[in-house]
């Protein structure tokens, strides 16, 4: 390997960002699905020519996929190596989620770039589908038992060969999906970006040449990882442990256990995640890509200005158990690998808080809730009004919690109700922040939401729900408390009824006028109550977020003989 | 009509004042510094300086910064909101983002106080069906609360206020009836658009400004008049036109961006004149560097911005991208060994280590004066006698050289390498956010420190030539005297194609041309032109993302002639198919926004006033020896207000001038144009 001087790695460092981002920024300019162009659930980056390491990641694109793609790329790798005829313009094209990770919605292109006759890196693109054929329409199926329920399967296949796209793959893949326009459009927004991404490449490897962008793409892994290391040795050496739960897998109603050790020597950091529960039967299963890729998502929200590429993960050694819940084999469901990971990040903060107790901010929210109301209309038109909501993230040790935010794996935002009411036959009664909702402690937790949904359509509606955090609340850290419990209820002739299982539910059927209710977790608290200054207790009773009992029981009554 | 047109550009540091006498079209200009709180101090300090009588003033334009500070600062009048039942959290809901990807960590607080935002009995539904009408007694109960809270402002905020504002027109009404000043924002005054978030949000700014602003705004028009000036009084607004007083009074959310507008303004008049359709500025000050794209001598339009986390204004505002590398900006190793520019920055107080304020870390502008491109025996802005370059150079040593095992010359050039990098990225991605090849742009520098940097943006992005105006330094000011008048209009429509009622339609396009005529007649300069022009925004259903479609409309003795359903498809398809390349095959075409704007055409000077009037040729001034790559160049300095139009300087040189120093590396030339801009491209002997 060729030394590189310091300079020309800070601009070639920008460059190679540079290309990712302007790959994500065509991909949201192109896409036909709300998805991808507005929430942004895609990701590009540049990877590994042998090891399918992340080698650059976009800064725009979704946190999760920084850690899963570099998967993605590996099983293509396997695949091409197996078959050892890779070639310049061969593209791949996949969404099995065993193989590459997250789940069947996500979209894998994934493109060799050649310079002068050598592989030199792979170019991947990932976008979340609109829809992917299986049982519910959007693919967010609560009851599946394996992934056919959830969506069509595509394995790693070429998509095109030599620069040749081969219409056989588009015509299976357009015949497998209720969208065939939206699909399309999806497909033709990633082959544009893994098109301006070898461009891009092109001209810079034109400029510096090959051999020291390779060596620039070495380097930055070695500063990641040397950076990693100096972080972690100035972490006090130890093993601590963090469990918590998911409610249920939908289909039984018992709660299953995420359960891992932290143990820090010196510059190396284990995750072990032994004595996590069993894989089970319903769509709370994630594959091992997706744990790998959450662990990375929790670290760089504890470092947060490391650089995202794989080097950063060299120093830490993620154990997986074989045959848990966060190793499912094919053919287990994944469609609700969202409940799952949060899950994940939250035992590892609650365990990082332990080693590092200003390094980290308490749970957040923990359920993306996926609530979908649907009917038909009176001219038989159907519709679906398909949405995540937010809550409260965690205290941390410069502030309170941010009050409704997005899940920490997404950075989505929530569409307008104006566009929601305007959209499908439902009007919000009330969209607001909900009051005693977050974790008490020196900083409090963030307020989740109330969403109350009336449904306007004569001919009734049904709604389902994907959520979680039902019977376990997010956890406060460092003394903190935890936050509400995510609480769902709905409207019937004879009174309001909470679903039995909890957090997840099919088929409630809503006539005209009657309503749902969403009531979502606040963030857990940082540090302890009684520390919390008695004027910010004042003021949050003066605002009507904390109640004045609530107050009392947990920061004392002191606050009662300030002003607000 | 003769005179004085005068316009004022108060930033950060510096007040500029871009005087143009139209009797004999002859120009100056003033820098005079800033004075804070109050900014009419200096206001007022740099029109006294170059116009002893202001009866002889005929126009004031003023580019501010008072809202943008009011905003960033959290200085705004107490606001109260009054809200639709349910929806009391919508401002501090916003649309369930974060600050910050990584990190989960900070928080938000809204401009309005929960105990200030009070719900009332009213539903409107998506249709425009009132389910509920508004309970007035309940509305004054509000009002009332809120007064007595101590609240200046109020702003009324009611669900789906676009489809029908019937509700919030009777509670306005009753508000206005007990509250005791002029300022009451109703949303459906302010935006008629769908979207709560952005409506509710741009309506409570415009409350929360209003006393704030419309103070300063009528301070500075009181202290004009009883100095005797009797013209008119305008303000520029973020979309880069100009408004009446009495307009930004009332609608003091659109001067978010108002100076920056300005600038923008100014370069694409005089790229253009120039002869340059395609121009890309890079206004580059203490701590940014702001990147607007001009394409075909239009700049871009974005359809809303924010201020700061969580503080949208939806509002039509010129693009300006901006990214923290400016000439303050510090230069520093980070722990991996890497070296990085900003984001922190030393500003301009204590600023750049050379000035000898306390700062010892180096900047940007540090790296500048090491290398001989700034000369520290004059330097800018008049504080100082002679900057220190010696601190600089310690500065660099220790912060960069010594770290990454380089000498301070090679630690120098280091930090503007990375920093010209910065920016040639930001250039690069603004151009292909929007699908243009950045190297059929032009590259126009102002702002004090941009002209130091237009050779290194040639070689980084690729850009043909650059263009240095004549004044970089008061850019804002000249666009002030430069900019039309215009006022935008929205209304959602929310509408298929197929079903759309045309006369509605025509109604609300009538009345914003009415409205915006109405304005313009109100407005005492004599416009050499009007403009009306309309555009819907749409998209197929399921669509996301909408498409501006401009529509060709007819208007004859101020009559608006509507489109008919047939226009307005043709007029889709052909939008459509030259944003996405091709049409949808039975997609359902949508009208979302139906948006106006209404534009008097000022008189424009003549640029070519400010040409340089001697003649002959010019020779330097001084030499001095100056570092590029690895090598000090003996290098020409000239005196640049003095080059005569024609003059070719080859590079190694430096034009100097008192707020701005244009360098010229080697294998790239300066000439001088017609209009005194200096144009910087590739030696003859090298293209």
């Amino acid at each position: 390997m060729s030394e590189i001087d310091p300079i020309t790695l800070s601009v070639l460092s920008g460059r190679m960002e540079q290309i990712a981002d302007e790959m994500d920024a065509t991909l949201f300019r192109a896409a036909f699905n709300p998805i991808i162009a507005e929430a942004h659930d895609a990701s590009h980056g540049l990877y590994h020519a042998t090891s399918g390491d992340t080698l650059v990641q976009g800064k725009s694109g979704l946190p999760i996929f920084v850690g899963v793609m570099s998967f993605a790329v590996k099983a293509v790798i396997e695949k091409a190596v197996a078959k050892g005829d890779l070639q310049d313009g061969d593209i791949y094209i996949f969404n099995d989620a065993h193989v590459g990770g997250t789940h069947l919605s996500d979209m894998r292109l994934v493109r060799p770039y050649f310079r002068d006759g050598e592989l030199f890196c792979y170019l991947a693109s990932v976008g979340h589908w609109h829809d992917v054929g299986g049982a519910v329409p959007g693919n967010y199926n609560p009851a599946a038992t394996d992934v056919f329920q959830e969506a069509f399967v595509l394995p790693p296949v070429r998509l095109a060969r030599a620069g040749e796209v081969n219409q056989d793959i588009i015509d299976i893949l357009l015949r497998n999906t209720r969208l065939p326009q939206s699909a399309m459009g999806d497909l033709n927004g990633q082959l544009g970006a893994l098109d301006l991404g070898i461009k891009r490449m092109d001209e810079l490897l034109d400029e510096y040449g090959a051999v020291t962008v390779a060596a620039g793409l070495d380097a930055l892994g070695h500063r990641a990882e040397a950076l990693m290391r100096s972080e972690l040795e100035g972490l006090p050496d130890g093993r601590w442990e963090a469990e918590d739960f998911l409610d249920n897998d939908g289909i039984t109603d018992e709660p299953l256990n995420i359960r891992v050790a932290l143990e820090i020597r010196g510059d190396q950091m284990t995750l072990d995640f032994a004595g996590s529960a069993p894989q089970c039967a319903g769509p709370v299963n994630i594959a091992l890509p997706t744990t790998v890729a959450t662990a990375y998502v929790a670290i760089k929200h504890i470092f947060q200005d490391l650089p995202a590429n794989a080097g950063v993960m060299r120093p830490i050694n993620v154990l997986i158990p074989e045959g848990s819940l966060l190793s499912a084999e094919f053919p287990a469901p994944t469609g609700g690998y969202t409940e799952t990971i949060l899950r994940m990040i939250d035992v590892i903060f609650c365990a990082f808080a332990k080693a590092a107790p200003d390094r980290v901010v308490a749970n957040a929210y923990g359920t993306i809730n996926a609530l979908s109301i649907a009917g038909k209309r009176s001219n038989g038109q159907p519709w679906v009004m398909f949405s995540f909501y937010g809550g409260g993230h965690g205290g941390s040790p410069e502030c309170d919690g941010l009050n409704h935010g997005n899940a920490p794996i997404s950075t989505a935002t929530i569409p307008p109700m104006e566009i929601l009411e305007a959209a499908y036959p439902v009007m919000f009664r009330q969209w607001a922040l909900r009051p005693d909702s977050a974790g008490a402690g020196a900083h409090r937790g963030g307020m989740g939401a109330i969403y109350e949904i009336e449904v306007l359509e004569d001919n009734g509606a049904e709604a389902f729900l994907f959520g979680e955090r039902g019977r376990f609340a997010p956890q406060g850290i460092v003394d903190g408390q935890n936050a509400a419990l995510n609480q769902f209820t709905y409207e019937q002739d004879d009174g309001w009824k909470t679903p039995p299982l909890a957090s997840k539910m099919r088929g409630i059927k809503l006539r005209k006028g009657q309503a749902v209710r969403l009531e979502t977790p606040g963030g857990g608290g940082y540090g302890k109550a009684s520390d919390r200054a008695a004027s910010d207790v004042a003021r949050d009773v003066a605002r009507g977020l904390v109640s004045a009992e609530i107050a009392d029981e947990h920061y004392g009554n002191a606050w009662r003989e300030v002003p607000a | 009509m003769s005179g004085r047109m005068i316009g004022v550009d108060v930033g950060g540091t510096f007040t500029d004042v871009f005087v143009l006498n139209e009797r004999d079209g002859s120009a100056s200009v003033a820098k005079v510094p800033t004075t804070r709180p109050d900014q009419s101090g200096g206001f007022l300090d740099g029109i006294g300086r170059e116009v002893s009588d202001l009866s002889e003033i005929s126009v004031v334009v003023h580019g501010t910064t008072a809202g943008t500070n009011a905003l960033l600062e959290r200085k705004g009048a107490t606001t109260g909101v009054i809200c639709t039942e349910g929806l009391r959290d919508v401002l501090e809901m916003r649309r369930r983002d974060r600050p910050r990807t990584w990190g989960l960590r900070g928080d938000f607080e809204p401009v309005v106080d929960r105990r200030n935002r009070l719900e009332v009995p009213e539903r409107t539904l998506a249709d425009g069906s009132i389910r509920t009408a508004v309970d007035l007694e309940a509305v004054r109960a509000a009002a009332r609360q809120l007064r007595d809270q101590g609240c200046e402002a109020v702003a009324i905020l009611f669900a789906n206020a676009y489809a029908n504002p019937d509700n919030e027109v009777a509670a306005v009404a009753a508000v206005r009836e007990i509250w005791p000043n002029p300022h009451v924002s109703a949303s459906s005054e302010i935006l008629p658009e769908i979207r709560e978030f952005e409506r509710f949000s741009t309506t409570a700014l415009n409350a929360y400004l209003q006393p704030e602003v419309s103070g300063y705004l009528g301070r500075l028009e009181h202290a004009l008049k009883s100095r005797g000036f009797d013209g008119e009084f305008m303000i520029v607004q973020s979309n880069g036109g100009v408004m009446a007083v009495d307009t930004a009074c009332k609608l003091p959310v659109r001067t978010a961006l108002s100076g920056p507008a300005a600038g923008v303004i100014a370069a694409g008049y005089i790229a253009t004149t120039a002869g340059f359709e395609n121009v890309i500025t890079g206004d580059m000050g203490g701590t940014s560097f702001d990147v607007s794209l001009i394409a075909e001598g239009q700049s871009m339009l974005s359809p809303q911005t924010s201020i700061d986390f969580g503080m949208v204004v939806r509002n039509p505002m010129i693009e300006i991208t901006t990214i923290g590398a400016g000439g303050g900006s510090i230069a520093w190793v980070d722990k991996g060994g890497l070296l990085n520019i900003g984001p922190e920055s030393a500003g301009s107080d204590p600023g750049p280590v050379a000035y000898g304020l306390g700062n010892d870390r180096p900047t940007v502008t540090d790296a500048n004066v090491v290398l001989g491109r700034i000369d520290p025996e004059n330097p800018i802005g008049g504080k100082l006698e002679r900057l220190d370059v010696e601190a600089a150079s310690m500065a660099i040593d220790t912060h960069v050289g010594i770290p990454l095992g380089l000498t301070t010359l090679e630690a120098a050039e280091a930090i503007l390498r990375v920093a010209n990098s910065r920016m040639a990225g930001a250039i690069r991605l603004v151009s292909i956010e929007r699908g243009f090849d950045p190297k059929r742009f032009a590259f126009m520098p102002f702002g004090g420190g941009g002209a130091l940097h237009a050779g290194a943006m040639l070689a980084e992005v690729g850009i043909s030539r650059a263009i240095v105006p004549r004044y970089p330094g008061v850019t804002s000011a000249m666009g002030c005297v430069i900019a039309d008048m215009r006022q935008d209009f929205v209304q959602t429509i929310n509408s298929l194609v197929s079903s759309l009622d045309e006369t509605t339609l025509g109604k609300f396009m009538q009345s914003h041309a009415d409205h915006g005529m109405a304005l313009l007649d109100a407005a005492r300069t004599a416009f050499e032109a009007r403009e009306l022009s309309f555009e819907l925004d749409m998209a197929y259903i399921g669509q996301t993302h909408t498409v501006s479609v401009p529509l060709t409309i007819t208007v004859e003795g101020g009559k608006v002639t509507p489109p008919t359903k047939t226009d307005i498809g043709a007029a889709f398809d052909s939008a459509y198919r030259a944003t996405f390349g091709r049409l949808l095959e039975k997609g359902v075409r949508r009208i979302l926004n139906l948006r106006s704007a209404v534009t008097g055409k000022r008189p424009k000077f003549d640029l070519q006033t400010l040409a340089p009037t001697t003649s002959g040729t010019v020779s330097a001034k001084a030499n001095r020896p100056v570092h590029f790559g690895d090598a000090w160049h003996d290098t020409a300095i000239y005196n640049r207000l003095e080059l005569p139009v024609g003059t070719v300087i080859e590079g190694p040189a430096i034009l100097e001038q008192p707020d701005t120093t244009v360098l010229v590396e080697p294998d790239l030339q300066a000439r001088v144009d017609t209009f005194g801009n200096t144009i910087i491209e590739p030696s003859e002997d090298h293209s």
